[in-house]
Parts: C-alpha cells; structure tokens; sequence
C-alpha cells in the first residue's frame, strides 16, 4: 500500500512561494490502478515523484508498505526505487543503447551478469510484444513503440509498483489505447500497483479502479471511479467528467429543442444507467407493461469503465399522462437515475 | 643565385631534408596524440566536476564549481605562447628538461584540458533531464549516472569535442616548436624561415595541413559511427 500523510511540497522561487503539493493525505491500495486527474500545473507530477522520492516533500510523509519514503537515503533509497519501475510522457529511453540494452539498463546498475539480463529482456520483449525489434535504436521506433521499451524497462526489476506520469499524452488515440490495454494486461498478469497520472479522463474511465482529482496542489475529490463518474461533486470533476462522458452535451440541446418544436407533446427524459443496470432491457421492460406508450429515442451513449458501463440516454414518451408517470415510476423502481427534461 | 625570397623558391624541393621532415611529423604527431590522452582524462572529470556542482546548493558543491570554474576560465584565457614560458619551472620539475618534445606536454595538457572541459560540459547539459532522472528513478547512483548516461548519451559531443581540440593541439604544437620543443613547427620555423629554406617551410606546412584533414576525418567519422539519434 502507498499512502500519503498529510503530505506537502513547497517550492521557493524568488518572486513567489509555490504549493506544488498541498497537505495531500491519500492511500493506494496493493495491486490496484489509481488514477490522478488534473490540468497541467496542478501538482500531480509533483506528487508522484514524492512516491520514489524523487521530489522531498516539505513536510508529512510518505510511506510504502510502512517504510517511510521521506527518511531513506543513499543505498536504502536506491534500492527501494529498483522496486518502482516509471514510465514518462517522453520515454526517456536513452538514444545510444539498442531496444534490448535499454531494457537490461536497470539490471545493468542492479548488478546482474549478461546471461540472467539476456533472460529477463527476452521475457520482457515477449511481454510487451516487440519481438524482431530487439536491435533497433529508439530513433528507428514509432511513439508507442518507444513506450513499449520505456515500459518493459520499468518492469525489469520485477517491481511492486509502477508509476505512469502522462505515459499516454504524447502518443495519438490509436496508440493510446494500445498502451493502455497493455498496461491492463500487465496489472492483470503480474498484479503491480500502478499510479497513473494523467489529464485525460479517458485514461481514467478506462484502466482505473480508483482515483484522485488534483487542483492547485489539493485533492478535491477522491473515489471509486464509476461513483465519481455518476455523481461527481466538484467543479473541476463536473468539468472533466462532463468532458469525457458527454462531449457534446450542446449538440443533445440541439437535438432536444429540434424535437420539441417538431414533437411537440411528449415527455423528454434522461436516464442514467450505470454498472449492471446498464446490461438489463430495461426499456423493453417497460414498454411489455405499458404498450400504450410510444417510445422515441433521442440520444444515447455508452461508455465502459474497470467498474463496470455506464450510459445516458435521452427518450421522448409520448401517450396518456397517468400512464407516463407509472412508466416513470417504474423505471425508478428498477434503479435508474430519471430526469424529466420536459413534462408533456 | 636566386633570390631566396622569390616565389620559385618555395618549390625548391632540393632543400628539403626528407629524413628530418618525417621525423619532425613523428614528433608532432606523438606531441599531439600524447597529451591529448591525458586532456582527454582531465577533459572529462573537469566537465563532470563542472557538470554535476552546477545547480546544486551545498556548499561542498558550490565552492568545488567556483574554483574549478576559475580554474578552467583562466587556463582557458592564457595564450598558449605566453602559458609555455610561464610554465617553465613546472616543466623542468616535471619532466627534467625544458626542451624537446616531451618538455611541451605539460603546457599542452594545461591549456587544452580546460577548454576541452567546457565542451564536454556543454554535451553534457544537451542530455534531456528526462533522461538522468529516469535512471535516478532506476535506483542509479551518481557514479553509475555518470558512466552508463552521461558519458554514452554525450558520445558525439565528447569525441567531436577532442578532435576540435586535437587539431588546436596540433596547432599549439608548432608553437611550441618554435621554442624548441621540435616537431613541425621547429622545423618550418629553424630550417625554413631562419635558414631562409621557403620550401622547408611550405613543405612542413602541407605535412600539418595533412595531419589536420587525416585527424578531423577519423573525428567525423567516429561520430557519424556512434551517432545513433538520427535515423540512418
């Protein structure tokens, strides 16, 4: 477990006092994917560093199965940090050594001899399917090849952790998901703790089973990630849940108000689904009890997350009032979140 | 007889002594590649000194880089001809002699290893920071930080870094000779501009210029060999 006590970083620059990292208290569970989301600036490299003591913090501390990160120093830290493997937004691969040396580096400074490297780089290769490309240097690899290398490296020590800084934001959709279903796999296979920082909600919604959303240096909110999803409390989770669930919230507003001045009766509603609720026919539930009501579907999407799928979809009903506020009702009772958008 | 300064006269090739020519490459060329071994050496823990104590708050680190600083910006700054002379009482306790090729060395090591110092410094700050900290993240330690990342990583720069120097060595070399440490610039200067022998000197002339192409050439191409940034 990593967890983080009351933790802050403050950074002295000769005009100004800077809270990277401001009385931060967060846990991260054994064998978990832990997402951090915020903009740019607002602390997350800060605090992931603060895990392999990259960065000191101020003040608090920072411990990793009861060994406090903060007091380690020379040999003992070093050695701590050979079980934290990380990956970067720009991978960092050195452009000198071939794929494979790249890979055996860590193990080069661990002291292993050649053969148990050789073995242990094959093993990797394999892992992150790069075989063939053994030879090459990093200038002759594609973005997500790079990231490949950059993340066999990181394992190469058979790490407990493995902290992911931005390690999708320089790489384009397709890529990404490739790099992120790896890194699925690999906390499926080998059951390492990872750390994934990242501005993208995307990454989140999609590995993550629990996560952190930073501003400013301060946590303001933290979660499953499928509750976050459902009912996310501040500003800045609205903001980024928003951006990821429902990207074109206006166009639906287009689409509602085009219907409604096409259709004019009718009640417009929303609903919510999420986890297994989102796998039931629900809807056609419905419409076996109450037959009489016509059913149009405005809008709808989908989305999977490591909690399970989550959805919204907009439906107009049109049919006798009594009969819609029982159809409503029944949708409540089969737990899905209902708004009335607009009554008949 | 000709006028010995006419310009025929640097083609009268009869002057020239071929044995003392060859001998007098041999001497260059062994000046030359001899010191820059031991500026090569000093070069690069110079830099790594400058390198690793810039930045950093200590006082161990902040006093170390000042005076190797100091250090290296004023044997940078000294001219070779005048740092030569000012050396001689070095030179004699050090080599027991204060002419000849070998009593060259010293100076030819002090002036060029500062200079080659700052360039692998600056090869070294070309290395992305992302670089050095993942290798810290590694669990690295600073002596590994410098032998697996900065001094691969800074190859190019490194060995383009020696042949400059080597060819200003080269350069040092001839005036050194004129003081008498021997080699080319001896040559040209005593048998040719002294004797009045203009083609001892062209001819010694040609011999540096070679020496200079062959040097800068095996420079290019080692780089180009080790250069693995840019896809080929």
């Amino acid at each position: 477990m990593i967890e983080f006590k009351d933790v802050s970083k403050i950074y002295h620059t000769r005009q100004n006092t800077i809270n990277a990292v401001d009385h931060v208290s967060l846990k991260i569970q054994d064998s978990e994917i832990f997402g951090i989301v915020g903009y740019s600036g607002a602390g997350k490299s800060t605090l992931v560093r603060l895990i392999n003591n990259l960065e000191r913090p101020t003040s608090g501390s920072v411990y990793i199965d009861d060994v406090d990160m903060t007091t380690l120093n020379g040999k003992a830290l070093r050695t701590m940090r050979q079980n934290i493997g990380m990956i970067f937004q720009h991978f960092n691969l050195l452009w000198s050594r071939t794929v494979r040396d790249n890979i055996e580096l860590p193990l080069e400074l661990k002291g292993l001899n050649k053969g148990q490297r050789q073995q242990k780089a094959d093993e990797l290769i394999d892992l992150v399917g790069l075989k063939g490309r053994e030879t090459a240097y990093p200038s002759e690899l594609s973005g997500g090849q790079k990231q490949r290398v950059g993340i066999a490296r990181a394992l190469a020590n058979d790490p407990k952790i493995l902290l992911c800084d931005e390690a999708t934001s320089a790489l384009d959709p397709a890529t990404t998901e490739e790099v992120l279903e790896l890194l699925l796999k690999i906390n499926q296979q080998l059951h390492i703790t990872m750390v994934v920082i990242t501005h993208e909600m995307h990454v989140v919604r999609k590995i993550c089973q629990n996560m952190a959303v930073m501003d400013t240096g301060r946590i303001v909110e933290q979660g499953a990630v499928l509750d976050i999803f459902r009912h996310p409390q501040a500003d800045l989770t609205k903001e980024f849940v928003q951006e990821e669930v429902n990207p074109e919230k206006d166009d639906t507003k287009v689409i509602v108000s085009q219907l409604l001045a096409q259709v004019p009766d009718g009640l417009i509603l929303k609903l919510t689904f999420h986890g297994e609720q989102a796998k039931l026919p629900i809807i056609s539930e419905m419409l076996k009890r109450f037959p009489e009501i016509e059913l149009n579907i405005i809008e709808g999407n989908i989305h999977q997350t490591q909690g399970g799928a989550l959805g919204n979809l907009y439906l107009q009903l049109v049919g006798k009032q009594d009969l819609l506020t029982q159809g409503v009702a029944f949708l409540n009772t089969m737990r899905v979140d209902t708004e009335v958008i607009r009554n008949a | 007889m000709r006028d010995p300064n006419s310009f025929a006269s640097y083609f009268n090739f009869s002057q020239v002594n071929w044995n003392n020519l060859w001998s007098a490459t041999v001497e260059t060329v062994w000046m030359t590649l001899l010191s820059l071994v031991f500026v090569f050496i000093f070069g690069i823990i110079l830099g790594l000194l400058l390198f690793e104590t810039t930045g950093k708050h200590t006082a161990g680190s902040v006093i170390l880089n000042k005076l190797t600083a100091i250090f290296v910006n004023i044997f940078r700054s000294i001219p070779f001809i005048i740092l030569i002379v000012l050396l001689i009482p070095l030179t004699k306790k050090m080599t027991g002699t204060i002419i000849g090729p070998r009593a060259a060395i010293p100076s030819l090591i002090i002036s060029a290893a500062p200079f080659y110092a700052r360039m692998v410094e600056i090869g070294f700050h070309e290395i992305d920071a992302g670089v050095i900290e993942a290798a810290e993240a590694m669990g690295a330690s600073r002596l590994q930080i410098m032998w697996k990342v900065l001094i691969p990583e800074s190859l190019p720069a490194i060995v383009s870094g020696i042949t400059v120097t080597g060819i200003s060595l080269i350069g040092y070399t001839a005036m050194a000779g004129v003081i008498g440490a021997g080699g080319l610039g001896n040559l040209a200067y005593q048998d040719g501009f002294q004797a009045n022998q203009n083609a001892v000197t062209l001819t010694a002339t040609v011999v540096i210029l070679i020496v200079v192409f062959i040097f800068q050439a095996i420079g290019d191409f080692a780089v180009r060999k080790i250069d693995k940034r840019a896809i080929a």
